[in-house]
């Protein structure tokens, strides 16, 4: 089982980066023809640099758009960053300080994550407009990720797990080395939805998070007055006339 | 066609419930062989329409970051479900941004993704049938490119990009839309929209200049093809005739005598609008800026100013300098647009937007005006969307809201705001933008102006505005069209110019 856990934690890390990886270089080779930034837009690169930071620090259009789905949206990432991080302690050895720092923060974070997860899905459940455009997938990813959170949680609060064993196991993985992983039906559920996880990433609309960066009406700099901005399939219309 | 009629005002404005199907069609009018074929496209739907569709959809993913990304983005998260003004007038769930984005994304995902190629179902992925194709095309064509939707998605998925490509893959299957297609075809032959010839623009003209000079004993001159000229004039055909575009036409020409600006119209570039943009084909929106650089050049003028016109501002503001490359900061080698950038005064900003120009020189203290001419007006300003969320006026981000604002304070005395929410980059748009000015569309065009005429409705009742200023001809024309089924004056809309007009002291009055 340990080994099995192991191969399909490489497969999917692979899966992960390579298709995540890929699908930056292709938003990053697509060119934008031209200049869209909904205004009112920064005029300088600073200015890109901080309305990018608001966006996806604070969700700043979201906030303007609809407080609830703000509020929920909000706590689900900002706690999963949260627990993510407090998860770095399975990889690092020694522990980096502030690493350990967060940890008694990281606990609540697991259960203000599931809060929110849960509360975009009822709304997702309740109201007639986000029902209508609602995929199953919509509703299975949500799942995937209230399945991580419950079984962390059920790891942390009923359930324990021997995590110097689970570090243990990680640490060989990452030497590539097989160490035997506590054989909880939890844990191995929590893995599992973990390498689905990570193998649904650069497939599906989890690709919102590179894509946000990447999004010309909100990275690009309102100065068309100023600078001539040409792309390179546009440039070759002028040297042919 | 049955009666139109307006839809109720919300009580509040609170969200609406679905009523799916209620704007389902075949849409508008669709573009016959001759128009089609005048500007190359295809003359009626080609036979392996399906192939060819996605094919080029294809190609687009690859010319556009914007399409590529926001077909991945959306998470759909539904903020952006409220805010379209077609949805909140007719309640067809189609009209939610995210859901007309998903009309592509559908067919995107089971064309262009793994999960869209092995599991339709889960992911919400759709053959191209005739039945999609269809509904691109009435439901496209329901969409004005009006922005609003890109301010709240979390992302800035910009639903006007998708409509823009999906009406690109139509006309490039021969599937393109009447009214916006024989426009550029008049563009292309006339010079302008509406397909008004050289000699009736210059006939209009005269017809002008005698008006004001009857109208104020003063010599106001409405010059065109006047070469060494400082100022070219670039504005939307419909000034020269429409009501209320025209005196809007009469304010320009009255900023430029009382300045002692030299200046001309061209009779090659006598339009500013730009339908390339509506129909988001990269090559007619080029095609349509080079006339302006053409005429720039010719004339050699030192100076371009764009009227009141919303669409044509963001193309000029935003795309000219791409396109024709009226603007500044052309690299060395860059020969194409040196040549114009060369010859244009970089003192200004190229281009100019009137409302820049005219506040620039109330500021200098070069106009006068008496404001109590515009006192029967009580007035608010309607933000046009492509001004308001495509383009910027002066120095600071948000210059587009102040100086139209600070102008008609200057030349008026009563001046109230609508309420927030449907103001600045939050406006609504006035239903009728992006190529959806026909008769054919007027159902979609009365229900889309449902938020405009409520916000309208109460600054009327509380304050007594009875005159909402705006800087588009399409608004203009929208407005004129449906204030009167919605119960109020038509006379209610009117351009920023024509206050100044009503307002500005010639000569030594
Ligand atoms: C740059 C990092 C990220 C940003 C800026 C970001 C932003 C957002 C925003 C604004 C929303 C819409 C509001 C909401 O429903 O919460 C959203 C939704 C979502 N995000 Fe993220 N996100 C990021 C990373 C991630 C990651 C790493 C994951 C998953 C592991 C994730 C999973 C989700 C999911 C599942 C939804 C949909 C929630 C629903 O169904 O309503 N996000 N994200
Ligand atoms: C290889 C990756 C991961 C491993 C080895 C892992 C392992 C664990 C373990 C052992 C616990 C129990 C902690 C305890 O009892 O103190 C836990 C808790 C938890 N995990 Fe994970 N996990 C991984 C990835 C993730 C991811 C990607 C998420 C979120 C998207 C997540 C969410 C949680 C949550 C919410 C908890 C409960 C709160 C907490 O203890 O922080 N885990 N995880
Ligand atoms: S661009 Fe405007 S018209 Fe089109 S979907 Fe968005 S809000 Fe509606
Ligand atoms: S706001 Fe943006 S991410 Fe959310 S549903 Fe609309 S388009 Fe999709």
């Amino acid at each position: 089982m340990s080994a099995l856990i192991a191969i399909l934690f490489y497969l999917a890390t692979l899966l992960f980066v390579v298709g995540l990886l890929q699908r930056i270089r292709t938003y990053a080779a697509t060119p934008a023809p031209l200049k869209i930034p909904t205004t009112p837009a920064p005029t300088t690169t600073s200015g890109v640099v901080l309305r990018m930071t608001r966006e996806v620090v604070f969700f700043e259009s979201l906030f303007k758009a609809n407080l609830w789905i703000w509020s929920m949206g909000w706590l689900f990432h900002a706690s999963m960053a949260l627990v993510v991080l407090r998860h770095l302690r399975y990889f690092t050895d020694p522990v980096w300080g502030w690493v350990a720092a967060i940890q008694p923060f990281g606990m609540y974070a697991g259960l203000t994550m599931l809060a929110g997860l849960c509360g975009l899905w009822a709304r997702r459940l309740i109201v007639e407009r986000i029902r209508y455009i609602s995929t199953p997938s919509d509703h299975l990813i949500l799942l995937l990720l209230i399945g991580i959170a419950a079984s962390g949680l059920t790891m942390k609060f009923v359930a324990h797990t021997d995590v110097i064993a689970v570090k243990n196991f990680f640490q060989g993985w990452m030497a590539f080395s097989f160490q035997p992983l506590p054989s909880d039906t939890v844990l191995v559920l929590h893995l599992l939805s973990v390498v689905a996880l990570l193998v649904i990433f650069p497939i599906s609309k989890l690709l919102h998070a590179p894509g946000v960066f990447f999004s010309p009406t909100r990275n690009q700099t309102d100065n068309p007055r100023e600078q001539r901005h040409l792309s390179a399939w546009a440039a070759k219309l002028e040297s042919e006339k | 066609m049955a009666e139109i009629t307006a839809p109720a005002y919300r009580v509040i404005p609170i969200i609406p419930a679905l009523k799916p199907g209620a704007m389902e069609g075949k849409g508008p009018f669709v573009a016959s062989e001759k128009i089609n074929e005048a500007i190359g496209f295809p003359g009626q739907l080609v036979e392996d329409w399906h192939d060819k569709a996605i094919a080029r959809f294809g190609e687009l993913l690859q010319k556009y970051r914007s399409l590529r990304v926001y077909m991945d983005a959306c998470v759909h998260c539904g903020a952006c479900t409220d805010k379209c003004h077609y949805f909140i007038g007719s309640q067809d769930p189609k009209n939610m941004p995210v859901a007309r984005q998903d009309l592509m994304r559908s067919v995107y995902r089971r064309y262009f993704t793994l999960p869209g190629k092995l599991f339709p179902k889960l992911v919400g992925a759709r053959d191209l049938t005739r039945e999609v194709l269809d509904e691109w095309y009435n439901y496209y064509n329901q969409c004005s490119e009006c922005r609003r939707c890109s301010v709240f998605c979390p992302y800035g998925i910009d639903t006007a990009e998708v409509t823009m490509a999906a009406r690109e893959i139509l006309d490039s299957i021969g599937y393109g839309q009447k009214y916006s297609n024989e426009i550029i075809g008049k563009v292309h032959k006339i010079g302008n929209n509406l397909g008004l010839p050289g000699p009736a623009l210059e006939d209009t003209l005269e017809g002008l200049e005698e008006d004001v000079k009857d109208a104020t004993g003063i010599d106001v001159k409405f010059p065109i093809d006047v070469k060494g000229a400082e100022v070219l004039l670039i504005t939307p055909s419909a000034d020269f005739f429409a009501e209320p575009h025209i005196d809007s036409l009469i304010g320009y020409a009255k900023v430029f005598h009382a300045t002692g600006t030299s200046w001309t119209l061209s009779s090659i570039a006598s339009e500013a609008g730009n339908f390339g943009m509506f129909i988001g084909n990269y090559e007619q929106l080029r095609k349509i800026a080079l006339r302006i650089r053409e005429a720039a050049l010719e004339l050699g003028v030192k100076r371009i100013v764009v009227g009141e016109c919303g669409h044509a501002w963001r193309v000029a503001y935003s795309f000219w300098n791409t396109l024709n490359g009226v603007g500044d900061g052309a690299g060395e080698v860059d020969k194409f647009a040196q040549m114009l950038q060369k010859q244009l005064d970089h003192r200004y900003k190229q281009p100019t937007h009137i409302c820049e120009f005219t506040w620039d020189h109330i500021q200098q203290g070069n106009l006068r005006f008496n404001k109590s001419l515009n006192d029967k007006h009580v007035i608010t300003f309607h933000d046009s969307c492509n001004v308001a969320r495509g383009s910027r006026m002066g120095d600071l981000p948000g210059g587009q809201f102040e100086i139209p604002r600070n102008i008609i304070r200057s030349v008026a005395n009563n001046f109230v705001e609508m309420r927030e929410g449907t103001t600045h980059e939050q406006t609504f748009c006035c239903g009728g933008g992006g190529g959806l000015l026909t008769d054919d569309l007027i159902d979609i065009r009365v229900k889309g102006a449902l938020p405009r005429m409520e916000a309208l409705h109460q600054v009327q009742q509380e304050h007594g505005v009875n005159f909402m200023a705006t800087i588009c001809a399409i608004c203009k024309a929208q407005f004129t069209k449906v204030l009167p089924i919605y119960g109020f004056d038509r006379k209610v809309v009117g351009g920023v110019h024509q206050l100044v007009s009503n307002a500005i002291i010639l000569g030594d009055q």
